[in-house]
């Protein structure tokens, strides 16, 4: 049903990263987890040079039907931000793969390679 | 002051009021802010203005004219004595600073109520003023913090708040200077015990609990979660929002919790929803009651009343508001008591959970699935319309916009969150059965057009005055100024 690239890994709260090479990964949030927020009105996202850990809140998603917890996919530093979101949260659902993307972060090859592939996610998003 | 008066009205204030002195504008108002034209005001006669609101209030989905399933909000009908009792002169006109040997006729009634609920609630004391449900909670979290301090025990600086909590919950606690930790629950609904068991410790503050959850279920092994959390030197807050459900029947008392709030203007015959006037009168076991918050009322060995202050409690977290709460709320929660009496008390939540439990087997029979097939529904219960929306594409939301076109409030849609695409149904135990016959009959045609003709639904409401609102285009493009014309 929804889209889940071969290409980018996941979390099982339902976020994406995907390998930018140099230890820098991009993250978003998933074309199931959208569905399931309904149109976005708000996007909270982490500061540039926030430190994450892997499992923890970072930021807040809120929708029409929702707020929900944004949740850090891996642990790292916060290198860039999607500006864009703030004035365009619609980005997350009309795109979640690409302008919708949500931060760029430094963390360890090993943290990444941790993470879901497409096959494993596929199995969580559609249960 | 200095009103000084000018001649000119065009820099006044009320520049259209002759009747009113005008006042000077203050000098330091800077030129560009100041209004050049006049104000717009409308211009229309007594009576267009009086139809005007009649029409507007005919508009109004209210649960004086209109079935209300909003589950976890418990609109019932509030009887009208009620409201009577707290409107007779000599309450409604009292000034809140009358000394208390003249206000003994109100002293009694809160202190009537303080006991009341105590014992109804099967705690030892009781604090009548937070001025709302959420201000209850955060009272109720700031004694258990107070408590814990009090103690010298410094470190715990955790709470524990499962996923089927009420959702206000997180934020109380992260108002009172809590770490939030989210336990989950299993399938069944019921507390995951093995996470409960891996959190608590040293720096657990306490566990605020929903029994029922929002889950609908209750929640069946309270009492073992209460040995562990009061094993681990944590305390349990019991929040009130789904009192209804037990009213009468298990006092939070016996299954352990410590502190609690009612919601006065939901469960106890004040009308709500629309943001208050409230009342979130807070109930606590002995060991917290140094901590309650001001002022509560005493009565003397000789029978007279006062108001109890920070003197008589110096280890209270405070007051919450400027007098005694919510007056109003409180005669009316005394007067709604009095009138049901103690069996009266416990049909309330019989007939809630009758009601409940008869629409949740009658929708069952056509076709809807329930969330917890399996549990007894308390005094409300989760539907999930997934099987519609894997069929045809049709939505909780889809279901609730179509229920306004037969003249019935949407019940809550996409809450909880840990059930997709559901409805949150609270009959209310006001309800008659011809009335949840006629919600089981609406229920039923809608079912049949979702899966024969989805558009009728998707395109739903049809016979109110607008139709779907662009939800997701009025909170990201937030304008509440008036059209300017």
């Amino acid at each position: 049903m929804s889209k889940i690239p071969q290409s980018l890994r996941y979390s099982d709260t339902h976020e994406w990263a995907e390998d930018l090479g140099n230890g820098r990964y991009r993250i978003g949030i998933t074309d199931h987890a959208q569905a399931l927020l309904g149109d976005l009105v708000y996007a909270e996202v982490p500061e540039v040079g926030k430190d994450l850990q892997a499992g923890t809140v970072c930021g807040v998603l809120e929708s029409v039907k929702a707020a929900a917890d944004l949740y850090a996919p891996i642990t790292g530093k916060v290198l860039e931000r999607n500006e864009a979101l703030s004035d365009s949260p619609q980005l997350l659902n009309e795109d979640p793969y690409g302008t919708g993307w949500i931060m760029v972060v430094a963390a360890e090859s090993a943290a990444f390679a941790e993470l879901m592939d497409a096959t494993a996610y596929a199995k969580i998003a559609e249960a | 002051m200095n009103p000084a008066v000018t001649e000119t009205p065009n820099d006044t204030i009320f520049a259209h009021d002759h009747h009113l002195p005008r006042q000077k504008l203050p000098a330091d108002i800077p030129e560009d802010l100041l209004r050049k034209t006049p104000l717009n005001l409308p211009n229309a006669s007594e009576l267009d203005v009086l139809r005007h609101y009649t029409r507007l209030s005919q508009k109004n989905f209210s649960i004086d004219t209109q079935f209300y399933p909003l589950g976890s909000c418990t609109m019932k009908y509030n009887p009208r004595i009620a409201h009577a009792m707290a409107s007779l002169p000599g309450f409604a006109r009292l000034h809140p600073d009358t000394p208390a040997p003249a206000m003994q006729g109100l002293l009694q009634v809160l202190w009537e109520l303080q006991e009341w609920l105590a014992a109804a609630m099967g705690m030892a004391a009781v604090s009548l003023t937070p001025a709302a449900g959420a201000q209850g909670e955060l009272a109720g979290v700031a004694m258990i913090r107070a408590y814990h301090l009090a103690r010298g025990d410094t470190g715990r600086n955790k709470m524990l708040i499962p996923t089927a909590a009420h959702g206000t919950n997180p934020a109380s606690a992260q108002m009172a200077g809590f770490e939030v930790i989210e336990i989950p629950n299993l399938p069944d609904g019921d507390l995951d015990m093995a996470a409960l068991d891996a959190h608590l410790g040293p720096d657990v503050a306490g566990i605020m609990l929903t029994n029922p959850s929002t889950l609908g279920v209750f929640e069946r092994r309270i009492a073992e979660i209460a040995q562990h959390v009061h094993a681990a030197g944590g305390l349990l807050y019991y929040d009130g929002a789904n009192l209804n459900a037990i009213l009468g029947r298990v006092q939070p008392g016996q299954m352990g919790f410590d502190v609690m709030h009612l919601n006065l203007h939901k469960t106890f015959a004040t009308p709500h929803g629309g943001g208050g006037p409230g009342a979130g009168a807070v109930a606590v076991q002995e060991r917290l009651k140094p901590f309650l918050p001001l002022p509560t009322v005493l009565k003397e060995p000789h029978g007279a009343l006062r108001w109890m202050g920070a003197k008589d409690l110096p280890q209270s977290i405070g007051h919450l508001s400027a007098h005694g709460g919510n007056i109003g709320v409180l005669l009316r929660a005394h007067a709604y008591l009095r009138r049901l009496g103690r069996s009266g008390v416990g049909r309330v939540s019989a007939y809630a959970a009758l009601n409940a439990n008869y629409l949740l087997k009658e929708l069952q029979r056509l076709g809807y699935q329930a969330a917890f097939p399996e549990r007894r529904a308390s005094h409300e219960f989760i539907l999930s319309v997934s099987d519609l929306h894997k069929a045809t594409g049709i939505r909780a939301l889809d279901v609730a916009k179509r229920l306004l076109d037969f003249g019935i409030h949407a019940p809550t849609i996409y809450f909880p969150q840990l059930v997709p695409e559901c409805l949150l149904i609270e009959p209310t135990e006001t309800e008659s059965k011809a009335t949840l016959d006629r919600f089981v009959a609406v229920m039923a045609q809608i079912r049949q057009e979702a899966l024969e003709q989805p558009e009728l639904l998707r395109e739903a409401p049809h016979h109110l005055p607008v139709g779907r609102l662009d939800e997701a285009l009025a909170a990201r493009k937030l304008d509440v100024s008036a059209a300017q014309e």
